[in-house]
């Protein structure tokens, strides 16, 4: 277990953004790159000159709308699909004429899986790809299993099928894991129990790139969000950053100004009220803020807020989507 | 590409040998596990060729008691080739075709698992199933229908309509590759059962007009018929065998080569 060990250290000291102190070059460190990356499928772009860099311990999240390019990505960083052009790198081997996928799991989206075997069987056979599995009493308690390992796939619910998927991926003990859409059609509870397991990938050492259109997903579990649409990077931040960065402000209050009069002051991008209490949706807080307070002394209640973080993606990739026809 | 300094190790382990040859086998039985395990598989594999080869073998030969024996024989050969002819066709193109189209094949493809290992085990299946029901076939042959064959004769024609599984699995690979899920059953029989028949095998050669026996020898179960009857000796004109193997080794490298192309046209596509 030696090499989980330095793992953890390496991890340790990279999340702090701090370069590691043993390494030759004071540069951030990557296990997987990509640089210019472009892949179209027809007239579509799927990736556009994207560059993208995953560091060693880290859970990035892949954040953006249904056709942002997030599974083509994966594939691509898999070695599944072919970029057009650019470069990817993944522990320094280019995963589509290379022979990486022994160090990587993967769980995708997949339609069908074989539904007559069991679980158990699934399990066993893609451990046997790997040349250092993990037991598969080991798997079966990580991604849950344990109960359902002697059921057939076809007879499990929507979220013991994705923990079976969730099992493939980490039984060959990858070091770096591609989850797209782990989560995807799941209850809240499977979803929180997907989560847990998650974030015990990332207590062992690995590391791991998730992709996901749920924002409270990528802000409960991520250490770094990348924002993809329309195969661009267009934010890239810790959830706080990006939370910050995306948006705005909700302002409450209570007030005597009216309805009208509240809607009129410039930065107030939408208003509700109930009664005489106000929620105000705004860019920036301060100058709504004092144009409030000088026309209305009463003014009580102050409670100024981030936005929650669905409007904040909203917002984030409208904006992108605004600007670019603009430009 | 430029190579780049990682903290972590970078030289990826490999499998061992026998993990290797672990790996083989438990692809293959899985495979065959999950074949087993499916009814629809199974049954229309088994039960029709068995069924039809009681109708057409045994109870039409019934009728006269002269060559009872050699009309079972004959179907024998005949049923046995449209028996081995579904395993392949059914097995690796409709199978292919909804792991390919559901994604299964996906995660395959990204997991670290040899794709030889994968055609392997489909073809492993293949002969397992073709063996049972050529076994199936000749037991009830034998048991009702009079059949005599020496040993040697019918290990003969058993391993013959086994091994005529490879040029129709090479076929499936083929539909496999181009069929989408949802159609790959319907095209599997649109080409397997027209092309059953044209090749003589419900219904003998010589029953059959001029056109259509000019057209058989354009068909690859025709061939592998031809060679079954050969071994049984009951072919009506015996032609050289060899002759038909070498057309069905260009039929099955002319399947490859289509199933090869479909593999690199895959390999730019999303899924579904």
């Amino acid at each position: 277990m030696s090499t989980a060990i330095s793992r953890q250290q390496v991890q340790s000291r990279d999340l702090s953004g701090a370069p590691i102190a043993e390494m030759p070059h004071r540069a951030p460190v990557s296990i997987a790159r990509t640089r210019n990356l472009k892949k179209s499928y027809g007239n579509v772009v799927a990736l556009d000159n994207l560059n993208l860099d995953i560091r060693p311990g880290e859970l990035l999240a892949l954040l953006g709308p249904n056709g942002a390019g997030k599974t083509t990505l994966v594939r691509t960083l898999l070695g599944v699909a072919r970029p057009d052009s650019g470069s990817v790198s993944v522990f320094g081997v280019d995963p589509y004429h290379g022979q990486i996928q022994g160090r990587l799991g993967a769980m995708l989206q997949v339609g069908r899986v074989p539904e007559t075997l069991k679980v158990r069987e699934h399990i066993d056979l893609f451990s046997s790809y790997y040349p250092n599995p993990l037991l598969l009493k080991e798997t079966f308690e990580i991604a849950g299993l344990t109960e359902i390992k002697d059921r057939p796939y076809g007879e499990l619910s929507g979220g013991q099928k994705q923990r079976v998927l969730f099992g493939i991926a980490i039984c060959g003990n990858p070091d770096l894991l591609f989850l797209d859409e782990p989560t995807v059609g799941l209850d809240v509870e499977a979803r929180r129990l997907m989560w847990s397991q998650i974030r015990s990938l990332i207590a062992r050492g690995k590391t791991v790139l998730l992709t996901t259109h749920y924002l409270n997903e990528a802000d409960a579990l991520a250490d770094r969000i990348l924002v993809l649409n329309q195969g661009a990077i267009i934010a890239e931040g810790t959830p706080a950053e990006i939370k910050a960065r995306a948006m705005g402000k909700q302002i409450r209050c209570t007030s005597r100004l009216t309805l009208e009069e509240v809607r009129q002051i410039q930065g107030v991008l939408s208003v509700k009220a109930d009664r005489n209490a106000f929620e105000l949706q705004v860019n920036a807080a301060e100058p709504v803020v004092r144009e409030l307070l000088q026309r209305d002394s009463w003014l009580a209640d102050l409670e100024v807020t981030n936005a929650g973080l669905e409007e904040a993606f909203l917002a984030l990739t409208q904006n992108h989507n605004a600007e670019s026809k603009e430009n | 590409m430029a190579a780049t300094t990682f903290p972590v190790a970078l030289a990826t382990p490999r499998r061992s040998l026998s993990r290797t040859f672990a790996l083989y086998a438990k692809e293959a039985k899985y495979e065959l596990i999950n074949k087993t395990r499916i009814p629809i598989y199974a049954i229309s594999t088994v039960v029709f060729p068995l069924m039809f080869y009681v109708l057409f073998g045994i109870v039409l030969g019934h009728d006269n008691p002269a060559n009872r024996g050699e009309t079972a024989t004959y179907v024998l050969a005949t049923m046995g080739c449209f028996g081995v002819m579904a395993v392949a066709l059914f097995g690796f193109g409709v199978s292919l075709a909804m792991e390919r189209g559901q994604g299964w094949m996906q995660m395959k493809r990204a997991s670290p698992m040899p794709i030889s290992a994968y055609f392997l085990a489909k073809l492993f299946a293949a002969v397992v199933f073709s063996t049972v029901i050529m076994l199936l076939l000749l037991t009830v042959g034998i048991l009702f229908g009079g059949v005599h064959l020496s040993a040697a004769t019918a290990a003969k024609l058993v391993g013959i309509l086994v091994a005529g599984s490879i040029p129709f699995s090479a076929m499936g690979l083929a539909i496999g590759y181009f069929a989408k899920p949802n159609s790959a059953p319907a095209v599997v029989n649109l080409v397997y059962l027209p092309m059953s028949f044209c090749s003589g095998l419900w219904i003998p050669l010589f029953l059959l007009p001029h056109g259509l026996q000019v057209l058989a020898t354009f068909l690859p179960p025709f061939h592998l018929a031809q060679l079954a009857l050969n071994t049984v000796g009951l072919a009506p004109n015996p032609t050289p065998s060899w002759g038909h193997v070498e057309a069905l080794i260009t039929f099955t490298l002319v399947c490859l080569g289509v199933a090869a192309w479909g593999y690199r046209r895959d390999e730019g596509k999303t899924y579904g």
